[in-house]
């Protein structure tokens, strides 16, 4: 007899709309009718327009419903989805999505396909495959393949992660440290959370790797408090992956040794800065370090520290177990290798899209989002988070990647995108943007901690129209200001959104009568 | 687990644990909010003794960070994201509509996370996407009588 598996996700953002009550639903609707079945709790594929995204297992392949409520489980039973039935919320072969279909997934490739928890699922698909091969190199190799690899920070810097990793390697210290960043605090960003959730196995597959490759027996997770499912799953994976040897003191039979601990921030965005995230796991205030010396040399507790974001992590299985070459062959220009983007905000269809990098925005926003929730008109988007640039549809033909972006005055960041419609008031949002850098400043850098107050109640001025032009060219000398006088990138780069704002959508900041540049 | 009132045994119990990680500070505050519901004043100076650190360190460390509180929380707290990505799909007017009803305090909080299927707002420790006062207010009250 042969026992249906369904697939419900438990990824937070499926339970946010329901899953948890679907699944129990249909436990309660299957032991009703006698039918046995066994509900595996997956990732979540990323489509998250489509979720609860339930799926039953044909054995080859898997069939999708979705989005399924509490209300649509009685129908599916009777309509046989355990089979495959025809239902009006059906979606055919999960794999056939043409949303899913379309994209290149290296990083994500696990994530909603297996149960997150499960060792033998992991091997199964793929896992433990890059660090095998990473035990079989000499340090110097796996660096050099990083290297090779081109791939670079996800974080937001698009640092190449493999001359990090020599400057460490090269660093003589009794004790090192391998710490990911897993502070994702930038709106519109969730692929660390989905990967923690739906794949945790590959990040700590990840920084056991980078451990091997630099000579580090520590390590270090600092996860956001926002996400206690991710907290909790990646908690357990650790447990699972030490008692399986995947870490530990003899790392799969061998002499290697890495112990990784998880770190649970604070609810400070300032925390997501390298240096800052080093005090707070340090258990001090969140207070950005000046550079040099960089965490390189002088990093965690003073010692050699790889610090990468949670998504440069898990890419690196994948390039030791199919080589630079396979990694390096995707993208464009110095933008080598896939990026996750996060469609979020005001879209029909939100997720995550993971594609080799120059994908037209465009592209992102209209055919993989639909538009907007709203229904009404894309009027803006802000690309990379609270710190990103504001772009209007006029810049759709940018190229996502590190160089075009930066190009169009913009940036890449964590890759999130939120899109608005034409409700947004684009003076508010550079308000907005102010009043955050205000609210989460350490308050090291006299320009970020005060100017941001000040840059704020300058844009409300303008909003009022009390003297709006004298106060535009404050405005923009104050931005001037903190981009030049920050240490770090809040107040640094608290100025791109309001100034993309301002040059983007004149119309929202009083006349267009004179040019801001 | 609900919170438990004060007391300093129990807040040298908690310590015991922490002090002895490396750093401790910050996750010595992290655990006494976890027992307590929030960090009273008296805790100041059990901290800055159990991790040999002065109490204008630990006060330093207890109000850089939004999460650790020095009162406790009301019950009827509703964590609403207030971030760009909810914004854009009417966090501000959510904000307007459920302080209007007088049912709930309201924490502004910057990203859960849930970016596509915003408004988020955090209940009684659960997440809810596409968020509207009715399905804030309904988790409210399933909370409060559990």
């Amino acid at each position: 007899m042969s026992v249906t598996t369904i697939y419900v996700p438990k990824d937070s953002a499926a339970r946010s709309v329901g899953a948890d009550e679907v699944a129990k639903s249909i436990a309660r609707e299957a032991a009703s009718r006698k039918i046995e079945i066994v509900i595996v709790r997956n990732g979540s594929r990323g489509a998250l327009w489509l979720e609860p995204l339930v799926e039953i297992s044909t054995g080859q392949e898997r069939i999708a419903y979705g989005p399924i409520s509490v209300s649509d489980v009685v129908s599916l039973f009777d309509a046989d989805f355990l089979h495959g039935g025809a239902h009006r919320l059906g979606l055919g072969k999960s794999d056939e999505i043409p949303w899913l279909a379309r994209q290149d997934r290296l990083t994500f490739a696990r994530v909603g396909i297996i149960d997150p928890l499960s060792s033998l699922d992991f091997e199964k698909n793929g896992g433990l495959a890059g660090l095998r091969q990473a035990l079989l190199m000499q340090p110097d190799e796996i660096v050099t393949e990083v290297t090779d690899s081109g791939v670079r920070g996800r974080g937001g810097a698009g640092f190449p992660a493999g001359i990090k990793w020599r400057a460490v390697l090269q660093t003589p210290a009794d004790q090192k440290y391998i710490c990911c960043n897993a502070d994702e605090g930038d709106s519109g960003t969730f692929a660390d959370r989905m990967l923690i959730e739906g794949d945790p196995f590959t990040l700590i597959e990840g920084m056991t790797i980078a451990a091997i490759a630099v000579g580090a027996t520590k390590g270090v997770v600092y996860l956001r408090s926002e996400y206690p499912d991710a907290i909790e799953t990646l908690q357990t994976a650790i447990d699972i992956a030490h008692d399986n040897q995947w870490i530990g003191s003899n790392i799969l039979g061998t002499s290697h040794e890495f112990e990784l601990r998880i770190r649970v921030g604070a609810g400070s965005y300032i925390c997501g800065e390298e240096t800052a995230m080093l005090e707070s796991i340090e258990g001090k205030r969140g207070v950005v370090r000046s550079k040099p010396p960089l965490p390189a040399i002088h990093g965690l507790f003073e010692q050699p520290t790889v610090i990468n974001n949670v998504l440069t992590l898990a890419s690196i299985p994948t390039i030791l177990a199919n080589g630079a070459a396979a990694y390096n062959s995707r993208g464009v220009g110095r933008s080598v290798g896939t990026q996750v983007f996060q469609l979020a905000g005001n879209i029909a269809r939100g997720g995550i899209i993971e594609t080799a990098f120059g994908i037209t925005l465009e592209t992102l926003v209209n055919d993989f989002g639909a538009g907007t929730l709203s229904g009404r008109p894309v009027r803006a988007v802000q690309i990379g988070g609270p710190l990103g640039a504001y772009f209007s549809t006029t810049s759709f033909s940018v190229s996502m990647d590190y160089e075009s972006l930066l190009a169009a005055g913009g940036m890449l960041g964590h890759g999130g995108i939120v899109v608005f419609d034409d409700s947004v008031d684009l003076a508010v949002q550079a308000k907005f943007a102010m009043e955050f850098c205000a609210f989460e400043s350490c308050g090291k850098c006299t320009p970020c901690r005060i100017g941001s107050t000040r840059g704020a109640e300058t844009i409300q001025k303008i909003i009022d129209g009390d003297d709006p032009v004298a106060n535009k060219k404050l405005l923009l000398d104050l931005c001037e200001v903190m981009t030049d006088g920050s240490l770090c990138a809040l107040g640094g780069l608290t100025p791109l959104p309001v100034k993309s704002a301002m040059i983007h959508f004149a119309e929202d900041f009083g006349s267009r009568t004179e040019a801001v540049q | 687990m609900s919170p438990q009132s004060w007391s300093k045994e129990a807040a040298l119990g908690v310590l015991a644990t922490t002090r002895v990680e490396p750093g401790p500070v910050l996750i010595s505050l992290q655990a006494l909010q976890q027992h307590f519901g929030y960090v009273p004043q008296e805790a100041i100076a059990l901290v800055a003794d159990a991790c040999n650190v002065s109490r204008a360190d630990v006060h330093g460390v207890l109000t850089f960070y939004h999460d650790l509180l020095t009162s406790p929380q009301p019950r009827n707290t509703v964590r609403l994201c207030a971030a760009e990505a909810c914004q854009a799909v009417g966090s501000r007017e959510l904000a307007k509509a459920l302080e209007e009803s007088g049912m709930v305090e309201i924490e502004k909080t910057y990203c859960f996370g849930n970016c596509a299927l915003g408004p988020s707002a955090v209940v009684k420790g659960r997440l809810l996407g596409r968020a509207t006062v009715e399905s804030v207010l309904a988790a409210i009250e399933v909370g409060v009588m559990t």
